[in-house]
């Protein structure tokens, strides 16, 4: 049992974190944030396991781990 | 106070170590070697630090670094030097860091020679570095004045935060005389404000010449144009010499106005009646002290500078304001001045008159 | 469920200035991260350069001291000779780095200097546009190498770190390739061996981070990533070049 949070108005969506993800846990918005970006989303339903790679890579800092 | 014979590029070095300098990075070049090699036996001894840059930009660099750091700190070099120090100069100002840069000048342009000359006026007045900042630059006559006035830099650093350059031509940093040398200031660390930092909100230490339309560039350049109108009423220094009968006035600075001094005194024995002003701060010129003068008596201005061609006249010519003419007599490259060339040249222009 | 990654509270909280994908905003996380691992907020200095890298002054929450193009490491001599107390690091790009300022990081790294580089590589200068830069590629297309860079004319990339791991005095050289997770923990252990060096203040570390420029690259993120694998990491290998000495 793991998720992520995303800060959508810091994401801009240069989907480093999408290719990190081995679950495809994470899919770019249909929305836009105050930037103009499509910010990423989590995909609750893709079984995040709490493994960090998208933080890791995240040049924004804007992902956070929960496990 | 404690009387020494000194050699003036050591008595720099140690007024500024008397003057709280804690920092020195400086790159060998001729003539000023010995202020670097007096700075790297002297500042251990107080607790300071001494580096040989790798370069006179590297060096300038680690001034810019130590100033940050709150300490008081200097550099030297001699004209091709101080050029490449100039990206720093104008870093310095731009982040509104305190330091002293020494000028011991040299002859140029390029490498030129490395025997003393006055060829770095306008430099040093006028642009020691982009961006339109300026800097106090004071000119020492004996090495009495060279210890006084690296004092004195110093001080003024802090309180503008900018840096300041002392501007000695080769004699001053060459020669040996008795100087008297202050007591110990205390060397504890500055306490610095910045602009950018204030105007940002920021609470610890940002320092940086970046100033970005949000930071205000053109409300910092207004700042410091204001500080230098202010530095143009309140830090003009100059020594006015026998001109209450004069009607011949020599300008001159630096180890030329002590010849113009000979000269005069052999002028006055012969019916002449010369007088000098003498620039102590070339920025900011004392365009007063020839705005005041009697031009119903004075009939002869002649700039005396080891500078081909001259550079001071520049400023005279304003100050003078087309009311008397302006001659020059001239040394440079290392063609050091005899009272007798100024004697000379001022004979030539009393007969014409 | 328990925070088991969060955000440094050494960045500042907006985001950062760089492009999207910009490995800038990661290698500014991998050292706040640091900073705040070790409580070393409230002593510890960024020394940054002129380049895209300038834009983490608005980033760091700790002190930052801007200095000119290139001279970074002198700008660091000065400050950290001054401040003993302080844990000094530049930052600095490889056009700052490796071009206008080769002087003053391989004299700050001989005299071994008590600060740390990260030296982040990314075979361009990225502020300016996209020119040819000391690490451009052999064959790479820049604004200033339109044909591609050509070693007859422009000669070959600079490896900064096997350049500098001739030099006696530093403790610590390392580069890393910021281009997979697994690259990023690494780079991050790097980092973390040259700041305790610093904590310890055994003297000059440097590590060189293998990065990449999307926006002047002309490529997606993703497939910069690629371009490291099939390029730059053949020319610029991971690898740590010098290891710590005993500093006596």
């Amino acid at each position: 049992m793991a998720r992520i949070t995303i800060e959508a108005e810091y994401c801009k969506a240069c989907g480093l974190c999408v290719s990190a993800c081995k679950k495809g846990v994470i899919r770019f918005g249909g929305g836009t944030n105050a930037m103009g970006y499509h910010a990423v989303e989590p995909d609750e339903t893709k079984g995040c396991v709490g493994c960090k790679l998208c933080a890791v890579v995240c040049p924004e800092a804007a992902i956070e781990v929960y496990r | 106070m404690e009387r020494v014979f000194m050699k003036g590029n050591e008595a720099i070095a140690e007024a500024a170590v008397r003057a709280g300098c804690r920092f020195f990075a400086g790159y060998p070049i001729t003539p000023q070697n010995e202020i670097p090699e007096y700075m790297a036996r002297r500042l251990p001894e107080v607790s300071g630090h001494f580096v040989q840059g790798e370069s006179e930009i590297a060096s300038v660099n680690m001034v810019y670094g130590a100033a940050a750091a709150g300490v008081r700190a200097m550099t030297s070099s001699s004209s091709p030097g101080i050029s490449l120090k100039s990206e720093g100069i104008s870093y310095l100002a731009g982040a509104e860091l305190p330091a002293v840069i020494v000028n011991v000048t040299r002859g140029g342009p390029g490498l030129g020679s490395i025997q003393a000359a006055q060829m770095d006026y306008l430099q040093a007045t006028k642009a020691s570095g982009h961006g339109g900042f300026r800097m106090l630059v004071y000119a020492p006559s004996t090495v009495q004045e060279a210890v006084d006035y690296t004092c004195k830099a110093f001080q003024k650093a802090e309180q503008y935060q900018s840096p300041v350059l002392v501007c000695a031509d080769g004699c001053i940093g060459a020669m040996m005389e008795a100087v008297e040398l202050p007591e110990m200031a205390d060397p504890s660390p500055m306490k610095l404000r910045f602009f950018a930092a204030e105007k940002a909100g920021e609470t610890r230490l940002a320092v940086t010449s970046l100033l970005t339309p949000d930071e205000t560039q053109e409300e910092f350049n207004r700042l410091k144009a204001a500080l230098y109108e202010k530095w143009e009423r309140e830090e003009v220094l100059q020594e006015e010499y026998l001109l209450e009968d004069a009607e011949l006035v020599i300008a001159a600075y630096g180890v030329t106005a002590r010849v113009a001094k000979t000269a005069i005194t052999v002028l006055r024995e012969e019916g002449i009646k010369a007088g000098l002003i003498r620039p102590v701060t070339l920025y900011p010129f004392p365009y007063a002290s020839f705005d005041r003068l009697d031009y119903t008596r004075v009939k002869q201005i002649l700039c005396a500078e080891m500078s081909i061609p001259c550079q001071v006249i520049e400023d005279v010519r304003v100050g003078v304001a087309n009311r008397a003419p302006i001659s020059t007599v001239l040394h440079s490259g290392g063609v050091l001045f005899t009272a007798d060339d100024i004697v000379d040249a001022a004979r030539a222009l009393y007969r014409k008159e | 469920m328990e925070k088991v990654y969060q955000r440094p509270k050494t960045l500042a909280a907006a985001p950062t200035r760089y492009c999207p994908g910009c490995m800038h905003g990661l290698v500014s996380k991998l050292m706040a991260e640091l900073v705040e691992e070790y409580g070393i907020a409230g002593r510890t200095v960024a020394v940054l350069p002129v380049g895209c890298g300038a834009m983490s002054k608005n980033l760091f929450t700790f002190d930052v001291v801007c200095a000119a193009h290139g001279r970074a490491p002198a700008v660091a001599t000065g400050f950290s000779r001054c401040a003993p107390d302080k844990i000094v690091f530049t930052y600095q790009g490889d056009g700052d780095l490796g071009a206008i300022g080769l002087s003053e990081i391989v004299h700050a790294a001989n005299r071994g200097e008590r600060f740390m580089t990260v030296f982040i590589n990314n075979s361009t200068y990225g502020m300016t546009g996209g020119q040819m830069a000391p690490t451009t590629l052999v064959g790479q297309k820049t604004t200033t190498t339109p044909l591609g860079r050509d070693p007859l004319t422009e000669g070959y990339p600079m490896k900064m770190c096997e350049i500098l791991s001739q030099l006696e005095a530093p403790a610590y050289i390392a580069r890393f390739s910021l281009r997979t997770p697994a690259g990023v923990r690494r780079a991050k252990e790097g980092l973390r061996k040259a700041l305790e060096i610093q904590l310890r203040g055994e003297g000059f570390a440097f590590v060189e981070l293998l990065s990449i420029c999307p926006t002047n690259w002309g490529l997606s993120p993703e497939n910069c990533l690629k371009w490291m694998a099939e390029q730059s990491e053949k020319v610029f290998p991971e690898g740590e070049y010098s290891r710590a000495k005993e500093v006596k």
